[in-house]
Order: C-alpha cells, then structure tokens, then sequence
C-alpha cells in the first residue's frame, strides 16, 4: 500500500465515460467547479481535489462504480456529510470520492425491539427527531450531529458529551451491511444483541473506510430519560475542578455528561452565547438524567460534592430551558473559541483522569513557547481533552508551528499512558502521531488486517495506519524484542 | 501473581516455527465451550495479577490469568464492579476465558456485553509476536479496534496477556420482583417495560413468572416499584447469581443446552412435542434457552424463522459445528482475518467453526 493512493496514470475522461454508462450521468461529478466543494472534510486545512465524485442512488450502483473501480485500480474514499475532524474523507488525487449523501431514508423503525434501520446517509439528529414520539432517542450525540451521518459516526465510531454513561457509536450500532472493493454485500450483527463468528461490527467501528463501504445501519435506541438536571460548579482553580471530576465518580455517581472548560473558553462561550457563565478559571458542567427519584438524590449528592472540592459557585438547572442554556455555552465552545482568532486547531487526544493537572501545565507552559493561546474544553468524565490551539493561518509559519505544538500535545497523551485521538479518528492528520503511539509490529498487524479486508488497497488508501516506511523516515519505529513483523508485506 | 509473558511466548515462537496446533487454557472452567480443540495444551493461569487499578479512572488492567473472584473482591473494596456481571462457570474461572468467550451475565442487555467493556490488551498472535492494541482510557479511536475484535474469538486469533476493562460502581440499591406470567406475555411485558425509564438492570421469565430487577437509590427503586407492581422476591440475590451461572434447576440436564439470540420482542416460540418447560427466557427476550435434541440444521431454521441464530451452548456432540453457519462471504473474510493473525493455524484449531 503505497503513501495516500495509487500513483499510477489514471485516463479520468474513459472513466468517467465508463461510470456514465453504469449510474445516471448527472451522479457523476467532473467538473472543476463541481469538486471543488468535496476537496476537504471538517479539516480544512488539508485540501485535495478528487479526480471525480460520484453520488450513486443505489446499493446497485454503489456496486457497479465499486466493481470498476477495483478493476482499474482506482483508491475510492467513501464520505457522508464531510463532518469529520481528521481528513479520513480528504479525497485522493488519483482517486474517485464516493459519496453516501443520497442514502438518507429511515428504512424502518421496530418500536418494541428498540432498534432502526437507515441508509449511511441520515443525519445523527434526524435518528432521534424520528423517534421522538415514541419516547426513543438515538444515544450518542457529537457535537456535529445537526449534520454528520450515522454511516461516518460508524467509520469514525464517533462520541459525544453523553458517552461516559450511553458509551460510543459501537456500543449503539447492532448490526451494518457493507460492501467490499469486489462490491460484494456483506452482513454483520442485526436486530439483536449479538451474532456468531468474529466481532467485526466491532472491527468496522473507526476503521475509517479502510474496510468496507457501509450502506446500512440497525441502530439501538434508548427510552428518554424521565428527567434530566444539569449542576454548573465554578472553581478559581482548574485542579479543584478535576479533583471534583474523581470524587463524583468515586462517590458512585455516572453522570450522563461530565465536562470541564478553562478560562479562556469560557470567555469565548460567555461572549459568544451569553449564557451567564461565571467568569472563574474552571467551569464543571454535570448532567444527570433517569428517574425522577433518583436524579433529586443524585443533585443533591454533586452538589455537596463539588462545594467540598472548592466550587466557588453552584448552579442547578431548574427546569428545561435552563439546562438547555447551561450548555449552550459549551455547545459553542468551539464557533465560539473560533472568534477569538482566524484559525484554530482542535486536539482530540485521551488522557487518564489523574494525569490531567500535569498535562494542562504543559499545555500552558507551550503555549507561551509557541506563542498560540490555547483554550481548553474537556469531556472531564472520560479524560479525552479537546485543546484549542488558536492561529493565524495567514501569517507565515504559525500552522506549521501550531502543527508542531500539537504534534506534542498528542505526544505527552501517549507518555501519561492515553491516546492520540479519542473521537476524530486519525485520517490523514495523526498518521504521524500513530508513529508513537504503535509499533512496527502493531501496524503490520493492522495492514494485515487490511489486507484481509481489501488485498488491493483500493479503499481510503493512505489514511488511518501510517506505513512502516513513513515511520522510519520519522525516526519514530518502534522495534520490539529485535523481531521482525509480516514478511509479505509490502514496506520500505 | 506472576509474570510469564516469556515463556508464555517462547511456547508460542516454537509452536508456530513446528507448526504445532495449541490448545490454549486457563482453569479449565469453560473447556466445555465451542468445539472440541486438539493440539499441546498452552496453559496461561499462571499469567496472573492486577497491573493496574485506579478506581477513579473506571479502569482495570489485569493479566489474562487473573480469577474473576480475585478481580471481584479487588473491584469490592472501592465498591465498583465488572459492568457486564460475568458468569464464573467454575470457581477459578480468568479473566482470559470469560474475554475469550465474551460471557456475560443478566445484566448485559441494560449495562452492555464483556466486548463492550474492552479498552485494550496486550497480545501474542500465531507467530508469537507481542503487541498493546486499545489502551486504559476510555475513548480511544487510534488504529483498528483489535482488542475488541479478541473479544469473543475463543483464542483462535490470539493468546490474549493482559486486558484493561471498563468498570462501573456498585449500584446503591437494589430489588426484584415477580410478576405471573407464560412466556407469551411475559416477552410483552418485558419489552413494554424495557421502552420506559425505569432503572431496569435484569429481566428474565421461566413461564411461570417474570422476574424483574430494578437499582438505583433507595429512592429511586421505590418509586420504580409502585409504579409496576408485582410481588417482592426476597430471593433475588440467589435467583440472578444462580440464573447466570445456570445453577437453576432448569440447568441441571443432560439435555443439550441452546442459546437462541433472538430480537428481544420476538414472539416466543412453540416447537411441535417441545414442552414449554424446555424454554427459559433471559436478557428480557433477547437470549433464549432450549433444552432439546432436535438435529442442528432444524434449531438453526427455528432460530433463523425467528429473525436471529442459536448456540449449542452446552452438551450435545462438540466434534460438529457448535456456532450457526455464517454466510459464505462472511466465511471467507473470517478465515482470511484468521490467517492475519495465526498463518500457521495454531491457536485454538476449530475451537470456533471447523474452517477456523
């Protein structure tokens, strides 16, 4: 597999002239001023136009333009609605950019057993929207959900603030169809809890179009919470914000969401949403949601809680509109942090809980190295961190040096014991990244899981899992117990 | 407590350069599962101890020989738990064997499975090689999810080290209640219940009764109670602990034993000269159990009319397939992912499907 796709000459005009014949020419996109729009996802600064974009109407002819693809050799990049933080749906040079935006219908809703079949395509929200009435909701909720779809949030196996107690997409998704380069369909998992052989529903959650197209999905949906509260707890100290974190999880309590911001994006939030925020070094957000009973008990337990752990103020929502406006301001958080400089670059990195006081230190300490403020909002319950770093694209060198201050922000994630990427996923962004955080014998294993998946490569080449070569020349391999891993498999 | 990872691997590099089948162990609880595997015995029990344990982080990492009893009282003492409540099936049951299997107890339709609790393992594949997939935090979206994917594969991908698993705190407190009811209502009921808010952490139906466990604050389950009714099971304790080891009377035949993983509101079944006291419901609907002779082609087309698959869980002839057929496409992949991790097909030979 060679670096971001085939390099090999395609003929763009004869393929184009051969899709024509197998999906209505106006599904096909050719030119200039038509792909221009599909050149990035939600990582802007990596841009690449597709040689072509093809939007079928049907598994058929997904199947068709796939069985092409792979007879020419052709990389194909699946992708929903763009949302993505880490180019995972960048297209490729020399290759076709095939999107899933017109598979968008609810297929079914099974009211009883608790579940829904959709197309890729149908937005996060409109999963929740439509089973509203029946007092059902889909779980997990990024922040992107007005707009992402379900077939990305798989690729992805996308979070949200609600996934400390919900869990993430692959704990919410029981079943998906999907297509291999050959366009052969293939069914794993269904309207039920679990299925025979190997968990690959588990394996296709984050793999990031390396492994198949999905085409459809059977999502599980939850009972709407009788109630939910949210307590807003204000500290003059960010480490007594995160010492309150460990003791509402020590006291036995799983909030439904647990976020924290710093000073700054708090500022950005307040000025942005005016919502009241307080303005203090560290802002705890606790949500609470279930039965009547147990939320009353539960309140009252955080409150005493983040009051004994120094909260200087504390806030509970007392009715819906309330609780909708104590997260309004983090909602925004990010278009809000977003007015405080041309550019900023969100960070995505997972920490242990603990190694936080530590890593918010550093943070700040680099920050003033580099010279780029950086505002900080956290899913505090489950340690995944989402600095901000704020830049000037225009003036020369600062993304670079932005790049850099994060490359070593995900760098100090991996050395405290946590990850490179918590929900973005890695793309075409931390393919550097992964270099740390893997070793040579954890990414032939990946490329021989891939191998099995698609032996030619074709699907989203280049993303994901960094080649050996790529992290050699990085100086980054990791040789294990001096052994060698995969020889038939192509590197170097 | 100790670490044998070396010579756990050495084992392993001279197995795969003799291509010698093994027949990975631990305490031999659950030996009766899957088919029957032949090759030289790899034994990890003696793999064992907590590495890790912060009860703040909700994370636990514990080599693959650990007992479940040890990881239990350890989790006890900060009043947290495994989430997926696993069942022992013998007193010195690992860790390594219930990921292996991916067993999970009563609560797993409310709380989520074994594999769902999976942050990340360190592991040996077929050429013996070592390698850390996942990690100890809770969101980790950074290369394939290859700890999950061990989970439930029964050691024909891997010789698994060390696991890091999500837990959870104790509940505050809890409750069961019966309700009377044949298998028929009692699936209406469950799934009625199950579309509602209430703190449900159990439900299961024998066809004479539903029995229904709700948790929360003391509050919370009384409030939950007035509002369904029903008679207090003073037994509820022993009734879930025996239902998820299957120490219920109903689990003592020598019967072959199947899981049916059915979607939980599907109707029940009733099979021609099949007593209904054969079934036994579980995972309010969603995991049903049959004790029957009938061949397993026929389970497989009762199972399959009823929109999902069954299991011959326990007992019955373990020389012939076990799992329902997977569909040829399906086969094919497994037995290329299985060759991406064990080339030489020595872990755990056929334990899975005759092909793997």
């Amino acid at each position: 597999m060679s670096e971001l796709g085939s390099k090999t000459t395609v003929n763009w005009q004869q393929v184009a002239a051969e899709l024509a014949q197998l999906i209505p020419r106006d599904s096909l996109l050719t030119s200039k001023e038509e792909l221009v729009p599909y050149e990035c996802d939600g990582l802007s600064v990596q841009k690449q136009r597709p040689a072509l974009v093809a939007l079928p109407n049907t598994i058929e002819e997904i199947q068709k333009v796939l069985k092409l693809c792979h007879y020419r050799k052709i990389p194909v990049v699946a992708r929903g609605a763009g949302t993505g933080l880490s180019g995972g749906a960048m297209p490729l040079e020399n290759g076709l950019l095939l999107s899933l935006a017109k598979f968008n219908r609810i297929l079914k809703i099974d009211a009883l057993n608790r579940t829904a079949v959709v197309e890729p395509g149908v937005r996060n929200l409109a999963i929740s929207e439509a089973v509203d009435h029946l007092n059902l909701y889909y779980a997990p909720d990024p922040s992107s959900q007005i707009a992402c779809t379900i077939g990305g949030n798989v690729a992805e196996n996308s979070g949200g603030v609600h996934c400390l107690k919900y869990g993430l997409t692959v704990h919410n998704v029981l079943g998906i169809k999907f297509l291999n380069m050959e366009g052969e369909l293939i069914e794993i998992g269904g309207n039920r809890l679990d299925s025979p052989g190997y968990d690959l529903l588990a394996l296709m959650h984050g793999s990031e179009g390396l492994l198949g197209i999905i085409v459809e999905v059977t999502v599980k949906l939850l009972p709407k919470p009788e109630v939910a509260q949210v307590v807003l707890a204000a500290f003059d100290d960010i480490e007594k914000a995160g010492q309150a974190v460990a003791d509402i999880i020590a006291a036995g309590i799983v909030p439904a969401g647990l976020e924290m911001m710093d000073r700054l994006a708090i500022e950005a939030a307040e000025a942005f949403a005016k919502v009241g925020y307080p303005a203090v070094e560290a802002i705890l957000l606790c949500e609470l949601d279930g039965t009547k009973a147990g939320v009353s008990d539960h309140i009252k337990s955080v409150e005493k809680l983040v009051r004994h752990a120094g909260a200087i103020e504390v806030r509970t929502s007392r009715n819906e509109a309330e609780r909708l406006r104590f997260w309004a301001g983090r909602k925004a958080a990010f278009p809000a942090v977003g007015r405080l400089a041309p550019d900023y670059y969100c960070m995505d990195g997972t920490i242990p809980k603990t190694a936080l006081p530590r890593v918010l230190r550093q943070i700040a300490k680099w920050s003033e190295e580099f010279q780029l403020p950086v505002a900080n909002v956290f899913h505090a319950g489950d340690g995944n961190m989402h600095p901000l770093i704020l830049y000037d694209a225009n003036k020369p060198g600062e993304l670079q040096r932005t790049e850099e201050f994060g490359e070593k922000i995900l760098a100090l994630c991996v050395e405290v014991g946590g990850t490179i990427t918590g929900e973005h996923g890695v793309g075409s962004e931390k393919l550097d990244s992964m270099c740390i955080q893997f070793g040579q014998l954890e990414l032939a294993q990946f490329f021989a899981v891939k191998h099995a998946f698609d032996p030619d490569g074709l699907l989203n080449p280049g993303k994901a899992v960094p080649t050996l070569h790529r992290c050699a020349e990085l100086g980054r391999m990791h040789v294990h117990n001096g052994q060698l891993p995969h020889p038939e498999l192509e590197r170097f | 407590m100790a670490d044998i990872s070396h010579e756990i691997q050495q084992q392993l590099v001279d197995a795969f350069q003799s291509k010698s089948a093994l027949n990975i162990t631990g305490n031999n609880s659950k030996t009766w599962y899957g088919r029957t595997s032949h090759g030289l015995p790899l034994n990890v029990a003696g793999h064992s101890g907590i590495i890790n344990y912060q009860p703040s982080e909700l994370v636990i990492k514990v080599r693959a020989g650990t007992t479940l009893s040890e990881i239990a009282d350890c989790l006890d003492e900060q009043r947290q738990r495994l989430p997926f409540d696993p069942p022992y099936y013998g007193e010195h049951a690992t860790i390594g064997g219930t990921v292996a299997c991916n067993f999970s107890g009563p609560r797993r339709p409310y709380a989520g499975s074994c594999r769902d609790f999976m942050l990340g393992c360190n592991m040996l594949n077929g050429r013996g090689e070592s390698m850390h997939f996942g990690g100890e935090v809770m969101k980790n979206v950074a290369g394939f999810d290859l700890a999950r994917l061990m989970t439930g594969s029964l050691g024909t991908l891997g010789v698994m080290l060390d696991v890091s698993l999500k837990v959870l705190p104790h509940r505050l407190s809890e409750q069961t209640l019966t309700i009377d009811a044949g298998f028929t209502e009692a699936i209406e009921i469950m799934n009625r219940w199950a579309t509602t808010p209430l703190p449900v952490t159990a439900m299961a139906a024998d066809g004479e009764k539903i029995y229904f466990r709700i948790c929360g604050t003391p509050s919370a389950v009384e409030a939950s109670r007035k509002q369904i009714g029903g008679l207090l099971f003073e037994q509820g304790l022993n009734f879930w602990k025996n239902l998820r080891e299957h120490q219920l009377n109903y689990f003592d035949d020598p019967q072959p034993l199947w899981r049916f993983s059915l979607p939980q509101a599907a109707p029940h079944i009733r099979i021609d000269d099949t007593p209904e006291a054969a079934w036994f419901i579980g995972w309010g609907g969603a995991q049903r159990w049959l004790k029957s002779e009938l061949p397993f082609n026929q389970i497989q087309d009762i199972a399959r009319k009823a929109g999902g698959d069954a299991t011959l869980f326990r007992n019955g002839d373990r020389s012939r397939e076990v799992f329902a057929p997977l569909s040829l496409p399906l086969m094919q992949l497994h037995k290329r992912l299985k060759h991406a991790f064990d080339p030489a097909g020595i872990l755990n030979p056929g334990r899975m499907y005759e092909e793997l």
